[in-house]
């Protein structure tokens, strides 16, 4: 069972935590506004990245706050975590290294 | 039988205790500190099983958690057997119930056993060619027989009468093992003070220091070093020392699973568990899991009599069991010298057959011919005689180009076997570190670790024992943040020896079945027939051939399995790759696994502050999610289609009473609440004042109906919202999700109420003359309280949030009291009601009433793709508003396509005939197959109030259809239906007001 690293709470077990998908899909400002294409792109199409991947995380059965990390998909590794709005310290380049 | 293969002295068991069990039926003793396995020889006992394919008399071959055959079944009492248990580590316990497996009738006489004659059938991948065709016979004829024929024991049919704990637990180091370099390691990491938790899966710690003969450590003999040092990390307050663990998984993060067994040896546990799972987050891990013994791989190696070279002298040192009065122990290095002399030692004629040249050979060789022991060296292994027991042993003579000379049978009733080491490296692997080849040692070494870990000892290939005792010592200090070393004098080991896949031999090799796994029924044969058909990476041929499958998981089969496919495709070995090992090391029980989970604590039930009141008054539950909900309220002699009518008549008739505190509740708070609530919902919420409720419909983004529920404005900055019963966590997660993430500049709180509110419905024309006396602080009249108002007062003095709401379509009022004064403020309104005959109601009537009224139910008329629009539902949209939740998507072409499916009232031309939910709904019955599907019937009811039964459906541009006739499927085919209005009851909602 990994360790997840809450921004609030710190270093927890895996099962506290839900995943949400892909970090950084922001809702877009008018939503009346955009096309049928770009809403179905922010509607149902998702990064599948072999490798570092940004999602959104909650500590579910522990803060309740969501926020965002980098993982690796192939090796399951967080490379770290980060609160809602902020940015990762490392590139995704630099995360795989 | 009384142990006349017992030692007069010596070993590691408590002669002042005999222990006495049966095995097949024979009562047979042993002692105290005997396993089944070293007491089952004790006796003469070695033929104990059938192997799995060919069902070939098989013996106990291991004295460890390697042994592939002695499986047995084993019963300690009503509810507490398993099968499949291994002879040689289930420890000795009175009144032990055992039997062997995989025969039919009897383990000596077994008809199956007519399989090994027809062996050429059975060859790699027979499971593959044989039930291919004809298709007919799949389900008939093949599967029974695969069912039938796989898997050994028998699994146990009642349920398991002992408790298993977990816990979990967190330590700087983790020791895994405790023979030599595990104790040593343990010394060091426990001396900086961090917490150290260390774990054998034996009754005894000491690992192979146990069977030492002349070993000694720093002067002293072995066990004695054992014993002081267990005496010293016992004393130490930071050491938790766990025999009978087994580390059987490695984790992510060093997470490390291992089981405890707690009183299997027991006779009486006094309630203690069975086994215990830990669940352990480690600081640093140590593996000091030592090394397994490889078989040596020639015709009949598989027979009753045959051990490993190690195993038997593990039997004669620790247990003081001769497996044979004349043993000839074949190997091709020199740990079986030792086992040789001890064996001669302690009294058996010992013969040594070494496929090593004389020349190859050390100081071994010379100690046991000084010993006694005739020792032949560059002799191969030809076969074995005898079925049930060996016989005989037949040897000949090779030279190094691989000539094989006369041959020669040394008679035998004992065979030990030694092919060499492998490092134990499945915790390592399953680590995900990564393993490099070592030439030299023949071995795949623990290389990269990929977590905080080092494998040390002889699971890092080093199997001399000073070095392993200070290589552990280091290994633990360092583990614990120390530099600290220590130098320990030990005996020298006899270790080192030639790599052989298959001995050599002068045999037909087509008739020649030399064991590789002898679980699996795996031969030489198998693994060359897999290569010549194709298959070339290991981790194919092990699913082939199943080598290494099971309880092996390769542990005394992985490296024969490896040179075999290596030498055939004439490869380097590392080239083909290692199995990769998985988790668990050996066989877990499920009851480990599930521990408290089990019965009440399988899954939790909720129950609301009113159920003990509706079980006392005969009410049959539903299950609503996690709930267990009053379902209908039946009188004596009542079915439940009798309870529902009457149920159903006296809420519109007189007055009806629900608990409905199931519906999820959600405060929202702040100076925001409206805001949000306006984007989270599609009504509007801005205007609406604060004592009004209104019907919210909530939407997922991509349009759909999410949830729904009514919603009270408490106060300018705070409402009560309300969810169904199975949507409330998700419609809290949801609010969440938006609030912390899309919008979080809005000043809103979120909290979950579900459980501090009950809530009492009191449905039906006299529903107000049935409260009007137990309310105060609030005017109850229809002018002052409308429907669609909420007030806050006291009923029976206890708080309230009072909703005039209604999901029957009658007067009626939704009393929130704090969760305490539920049942309370239930048992008043029960006796103000009953002169107006109040009747207690459950799910089943409340469905019908809001059925009869049009009402939809999220998850019943909506499935996830269903619009407002589509249930009619379009007005509740805020036109005016900008955005909410699902709005954008409302416009999506798809939504607003026709043809779509909406929601319409279905009148069976048979009154009486109630419509089968989720049926088919056809315009012609007659077309041809397959028909145009128009949608599906979602709620259908007897209806006592319209009198006649009523369905709602959702059908393509169902509303265009009112007044057409439709077809919808039966059990036996297909009724007309007319397509009516939705609303069945009180369609101009005159009722709701009075
Ligand atoms: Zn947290």
């Amino acid at each position: 069972m990994l360790l997840i690293d809450c921004p609030c709470c710190g270093l927890r077990p895996e099962t506290e935590f839900r995943c949400g998908g892909q970090a950084h899909v922001a809702r877009p400002e008018k939503p009346v506004d955009v096309g049928d294409q770009d809403w179905s792109e922010y509607l149902f199409v998702r990064a599948n990245p072999r490798g570092v991947h940004a999602e959104r995380w909650i500590h579910q059965h522990g803060c309740g706050r969501w926020f965002n990390a980098l993982r690796d998909t192939v090796s399951d590794r967080f490379v770290e975590t980060y609160p809602m709005g902020g940015k990762p310290k490392s590139t995704t380049t630099e995360a795989r290294a | 039988m009384a142990q006349h293969f017992r030692l007069p002295s010596g070993g590691r068991i408590d002669r002042s205790k005999p222990v006495s069990f049966t095995f097949n039926g024979s009562k047979i003793e042993g002692y105290q500190g005997d396993t089944l396995a070293s007491a089952l020889l004790a006796n003469g006992v070695h033929f104990v099983g059938r192997s799995f394919k060919y069902h070939r008399p098989r013996g106990i071959m291991s004295h460890g958690s390697d042994e592939p055959s002695a499986l047995l079944s084993v019963s300690r009492g009503p509810g507490r057997t398993d099968p499949n248990n291994r002879a040689s580590v289930v420890e000795l316990r009175e009144g032990l119930v055992t039997k062997s497996q995989n025969h039919w009738p009897s383990l000596n006489f077994d008809v199956g056993a007519v399989n090994d004659l027809f062996s050429p059938v059975f060859v790699a991948g027979f499971y593959y060619k044989t039930f291919m065709w004809p298709r007919s016979f799949w389900d008939k004829v093949y599967e029974p027989f695969i069912r039938a024929a796989a898997g050994l024991g028998v699994a146990p049919d009642v349920p398991d009468a002992d408790r298993y704990a977990n816990r979990h637990a967190h330590c700087d180091v983790l020791v895994v093992g405790m023979g030599p370099t595990g104790l040593a390691a343990a010394l060091a990491a426990s001396e900086t003070g961090k917490r150290v938790i260390v774990a054998d899966e034996q009754a005894e710690p000491g690992g192979s220091l146990l069977h030492a003969s002349e070993e000694t450590i720093d002067g002293k003999p072995a066990a004695e070093w054992v014993k002081e040092t267990l005496a010293v990390l016992d004393a130490r307050e930071n050491v938790i020392l766990l025999p009978r663990t087994t580390v059987f998984g490695y984790y992510n993060h060093n997470h490390v699973a291992m089981t405890e067994r707690v009183t299997d040896h027991v006779v009486d546990p006094k309630g203690a568990p069975r086994e215990r799972l830990w669940q352990v987050r480690a600081g640093h891990v140590v593996i000091a899991a030592g090394s397994l013994e490889r078989p040596l791989v020639f015709a009949d190696n598989d027979r009753p009599g045959v051990l490993l070279a190690e195993s038997v002298r593990v039997f004669v040192n620790r247990y003081g069991v001769l497996p044979g009065r004349k043993i000839v122990f074949a190997t091709s290095g020199a740990s079986a010298y030792q086992a040789a002399v001890d064996a001669k030692r302690a009294g058996a004629h010992v013969t040594i057959s070494d496929l090593r040249l004389e020349a190859d050979c050390g100081p071994e060789l010379a100690k046991a011919r000084a010993a006694g022991v005739e020792v032949l060296t560059a002799h191969t292994v030809i076969g074995t005689v005898g079925a049930k027991r060996v016989k005989g042993l037949i040897v000949a003579p090779v030279t190094g180009a691989g000539a094989i000379g006369p041959r020669r049978t040394l008679d035998c009733d004992c065979v030990g076997i030694s092919g060499g080491w492998t490092p134990t490296v499945h915790l390592f692997s399953q680590s995900r570190g990564k393993l490099a080849y070592d030439e030299a040692l023949d071995a795949f070494l623990p290389g990269t670790s990929a977590q905080a870990e080092t494998t040390v000892g002889a699971s890092h290939g080093d199997y001399d024992l000073a070095r392993c005792l200070t290589a552990g010592y280091a290994a633990g200090a360092k583990a614990a943040g120390s530099a600290a070393t220590a130098r320990f004098e030990a005996t020298p080991t006899l270790k080192g020896f030639q790599p052989v896949r298959v001995m050599p031999t002068d045999a037909n090799p087509a008739k020649v079945r030399a064991f590789i796994d002898f679980q699996n029924d795996v031969t030489a044969k198998d693994i060359k027939l897999a290569v010549r058909e194709g298959f070339q990476s290991i981790e194919h041929v092990k699913r082939y051939t199943t080598t290494g499958m099971a309880t092996d998981q390769g542990k005394m089969s992985n490296m024969n399995a490896l040179g075999i496919v290596a030498g055939q495709l004439d490869r380097p070995l590392p080239s083909v790759g290692t199995t990769t090992f998985r988790p668990p090391y050996t066989p877990t029980t499920f009851g480990a696994l599930v521990g408290p989970a089990r019965d009440a604590l399988f899954d939790p039930i909720r129950t609301t502050p009113i159920h003990d009141w509706a079980v006392e008054h005969g009410a049959k539950f539903e299950p609503v999610s996690l709930w267990r909900r009053a379902w209908y309220f039946p009188k004596a002699g009542e079915d439940m289609h009798a309870a529902v009518a009457r149920e159903c008549k006296a809420v519109r008739d007189g007055v009806g009473v629900f608990d409905a505190s199931t519906l999820g509740k959600i405060e929202v708070v702040g100076p925001d609440a409206a805001e949000f609530m306006n984007r989270m919902y599609v009504n509007p919420w801005l205007k609406l004042e604060p004592g009004k409720c209104r019907y919210g419909l909530m939407l997922k983004e991509d349009g759909y109906i999410m949830d729904d529920g009514v919603v009270a404005r408490v106060a300018q900055d705070r409402f009560h919202v309300t969810t169904t019963t199975g949507g409330a966590a998700r419609v809290l997660n949801h609010m969440e999700d938006y609030l912390q993430t899309e919008w979080p500049d809005l000043n809103v709180f979120l909290t979950s109420i579900t459980e501090e509110w009950a809530v009492i419905a009191v449905q039906g024309p006299k529903a107000r003359e049935t409260i009007a006396p137990l309310v105060s602080d609030i005017d109850l009249s229809p002018e002052a309280f409308p429907h669609m108002a909420m007030r806050e007062g006291r009923i029976c003095g206890a708080p309230t949030r009072l909703f005039r709401v209604s999901f029957t379509g009658e007067l009626g009022f939704e009393i929130n009291v704090p969760a305490d004064y539920g049942r309370a403020v239930w048992e008043a309104i029960y006796e103000s009601g009953r002169k107006f005959g109040i009747t207690p109601y459950g799910t089943e009537t409340m469905h019908v009433l809001r059925a009869e009224k049009g009402y939809i139910i999220v998850g019943q008329e909506t499935d996830g793709t269903v619009t407002p629009d589509d249930v009619g539902l379009a007005g509740m949209i805020a036109k005016a508003k900008a955005d909410f939740v699902g709005k954008r998507s409302l416009a999506r072409q798809d939504l607003v396509a026709s043809g779509r499916k909406q929601l319409v009232g279905l009148f069976a031309d048979d009154p009486s005939l109630v419509l089968e939910e989720g049926a088919q709904v056809v315009a012609d019955p007659n077309q041809p197959i397959p028909m145009k599907m128009l949608g599906h019937v979602t709620s259908s009811y007897d209806s006592p109030n319209v009198g006649r039964s009523i369905a709602l459906a959702v059908v393509a541009d169902g509303r265009a259809l009112m007044g057409t006739s439709l077809f919808v499927t039966t059990p036996g085919g297909f009724t007309r239906v007319s397509v009516v209005d939705p609303v069945f009851f009180d369609a101009k909602g005159e009722r709701i007001n009075a």
